[in-house]
């Protein structure tokens, strides 16, 4: 279940816009990784080149190499499909589908894989709200919209129809910067019990949050507006909060980024 | 001191303007009370909205509107620009003779409410109820003169297949009038939205977008030929080459009633007008769909794609869903349009008065293009009852109307829209 994701000289473009350049870094399997660093410095874009989310965008490609378990997620032939069904991802704001009820939000992902056995779908559900800590709270309304949840309730939905397809990895784009601090702390809460079963790597502004869930940290920066990110340090978590090697990222842990 | 400001974020931003130009070319020169002219639009000032103005920000903004060339500074927002222009027209008629105002009026004055937002409510209003009395007014007229023809008529006007509302007695019904309107507005329906759908969702997801805005300016561009073009098109130009295609469906199709010609000939036919109002109403329904799609957050796009969803299937899992209240409004107002049109379904079909479900054969006719043929050489009586099959469709198009708007309201929870 859980992958080992090795990137190696990645370099990610908006059309002509080079925004990371040469990013090296490898994430152990099961094991929390958090991405920080200024906006604009192209940890939200590494991310999403992990389940090649980048290039859905017009214009933006990438460069390099991503390791899935050894296996080249930019190599010839490899569908971008397949790997996204491999690699689930968590937004910033909560996106359940409007249209769709908590039941069927769950199941959206297993519908695309050709689940349809009623008897699997409602055991997969259940697990997956379990999962996500989010059974109790709406196991009597399934079949209300999931728009009709609260912020953070819609995000662990969101995580539950992640995780629901049974990923190898999970991504998470701030998941919780639009939310309240109750439910942020659902929310990592959560991350600490599924990191004993996924490979998990979080974006996140919020460094207490990173210092709390992860146990590696990416610190990610630039030099100048216009320039590309740049992986500036890569090291455990508590290396980077309590002695850090560089000086522009104690700098930025202790708020003096300037 | 002061001052006009509507609302307190407006007066905020002509403060951060003038911080920009310090006014310097005019002293504060005392402004007279403005709040006693009532011909002065924006002057008046309600004391809480006054209040609560900081006392700095007020000053900058008597001083932006007392600046003699209030659109000199070149480095001010348009915001406040466009705010200061406005102010210019009242502060420069007082100019030379301002006292200073005051911030809040005499104890116990009413609160007032500028006259052109009275102006304005009142024009709202009249717009809106005036639309009402426009409709009963419309219903009335249609009422009154179909009931005479009506009171006149020795058929049932429900189900008398003929019109001879210009025949002494007049005997006429409007069923198969009915029948050819609903029977070829449903089928030109029935090709226009997957077709009209297809190219919204290539427009909108697909084509580069460079061809996309291209394709968008065309099918506008569709939507604003006259349908007499339509339909002299569909005359002149389809109807000679169309007998083809319905000769090979009848040949392959014919075991389906709609398609059976028997004994008869192909021509001119219901399925001919179809197609012809298809076109015509494809680019309405297209144009609305597509801004329907636009609209499909991209999260949600991004959230079907996520979990390894194809273009195909996110198409399914988010758009699709999502847009379909405004495509079911879209149709509807592309059927509206299909079951009142005239000129061009009048051109192509032979006028015949009999109820055959037939949709090849050269015959049918509908309530407008009825209408359009009948008008002109119609008696009292005949008019009557052209008006009153006229509102025949006037309900029908209403209670088609009333029917989508419950579909739509069905499943509005799920919308995406109520939450």
């Amino acid at each position: 279940m859980a992958t080992r994701i090795e990137i190696s000289g990645l370099t990610a473009y908006y059309g002509k816009f080079k925004a990371v350049a040469d990013v090296n870094l490898t994430i152990e399997p099961k094991s929390v990784t958090a991405f920080i660093g200024p906006s604009g410095c192209g940890k939200s874009t590494v991310l999403r080149t992990l389940n090649r989310m980048h290039e859905v965008l017009p214009g933006a490609r990438v460069e390099g190499k991503v390791l899935l378990d050894g296996e080249d997620l930019y190599g010839p032939g490899v569908d971008p499909v397949n790997v996204r069904r491999n690699v689930g991802m968590v937004f910033q704001r909560p996106n359940p589908f409007p249209t769709m009820s908590i039941y069927e939000n769950v199941i959206a992902g297993l519908k695309l894989n050709g689940v349809r056995k009623k008897s699997l779908l409602d055991e997969r559900v259940e697990e997956s709200l379990k999962g996500a800590n989010l059974w109790d709270e709406v196991k009597d309304r399934l079949n209300r919209p999931g728009a009709g949840l609260s912020g953070g309730q819609q995000q662990r939905l969101c995580i539950a129809r992640a995780i629901a397809v049974e990923p190898q990895v999970l991504l998470m784009d701030e998941p919780c910067s639009a939310l309240d601090p109750i439910s942020t702390l659902a929310i990592e809460d959560l991350i600490q019990k599924l990191r004993s079963s996924y490979t998990i790597v979080i974006v996140t502004h919020n460094m207490q949050q990173a210092s709390r869930v992860s146990e590696t940290t990416a610190f990610f920066s630039l030099e100048k507006t216009g320039d590309p990110g740049r992986l500036v340090e890569y090291s455990t978590t508590s290396q980077i909060f309590s002695n850090p090697k560089e000086k522009r990222t104690e700098d930025y842990i202790s708020g003096r980024f300037g | 001191m002061t001052t006009e400001p509507d609302s307190p974020a407006d007066a905020g931003t002509r403060g951060t303007g003038s911080q920009t130009t310090p006014a310097a070319t005019e002293p504060s020169v005392p402004a007279q009370p403005t709040a006693e002219k009532p011909d002065e639009v924006s002057t008046d000032v309600t004391p809480g909205e006054a209040v609560s103005e900081a006392v700095s920000e007020s000053e900058a903004v008597s001083e932006t509107a007392a600046a003699s060339d209030s659109t000199a500074s070149s480095d001010r927002t348009a915001a406040s620009v466009s705010a200061a222009v406005r102010e210019s027209v009242p502060v420069s008629e007082t100019k030379g003779d301002l006292t200073p105002r005051e911030i809040s009026p005499e104890p116990g004055a009413k609160p007032k409410i500028g006259l052109a937002d009275t102006l304005f409510k009142n024009l709202t209003r009249t717009a809106g109820i005036g639309l009402l009395v426009l409709i009963g007014l419309i219903a009335l007229f249609l009422v009154l003169r179909a009931w005479d023809a009506l009171s006149a008529n020795e058929g049932n006007f429900f189900t008398t297949e003929t019109w001879g509302a210009n025949d002494t007695p007049p005997v006429f019904g409007v069923a198969a009038l009915l029948f050819g309107t609903l029977l070829s507005a449903v089928i030109a329906l029935a090709i226009a939205i997957p077709v009209a759908v297809g190219i919204a969702l290539f427009i909108t997801i697909y084509a580069p977008r460079r061809m996309a805005s291209a394709l968008g300016y065309v099918v506008d561009l569709l939507a604003a030929v006259p349908s007499v073009i339509y339909g002299l098109w569909g005359l002149l130009v389809l109807a000679p080459h169309f007998n083809g295609t319905q000769m090979w469906l009848n040949d392959y199709f014919g075991w389906i009633p709609l398609f059976d010609v028997g004994e008869g000939s192909v021509g001119r036919s219901v399925f001919l007008a179809s197609v012809v109002l298809a076109i015509m109403v494809l680019p309405i329904i297209a144009a609305l769909s597509r801004e329907v799609f636009l609209q499909v957050p991209i999260t949600h796009r991004e959230a079907a794609l996520a979990l390894g969803a194809t273009r195909w299937e996110m198409i399914r899992t988010a758009v699709i869903p999502y847009g379909k209240p405004g495509v079911i409004s879209a149709s509807m107002l592309g059927l509206g349009r299909a079951m009142g049109e005239t000129i061009a379904v009048a051109l192509v079909l032979p006028s015949t008065f009999n109820i055959s479900w037939n949709i090849l054969k050269p015959a049918g006719n509908t309530i407008a293009a009825n209408v359009a043929n009948g008008f002109g050489e119609a008696n009292d009586i005949g008019r009557g009852a052209l008006i009153a099959s006229g509102l025949v469709l006037f309900v029908v198009t209403m209670v088609v109307n009333m029917i989508a708007r419950a579909v739509i309201a069905r499943r509005r929870e799920f919308s995406g829209r109520a939450a």
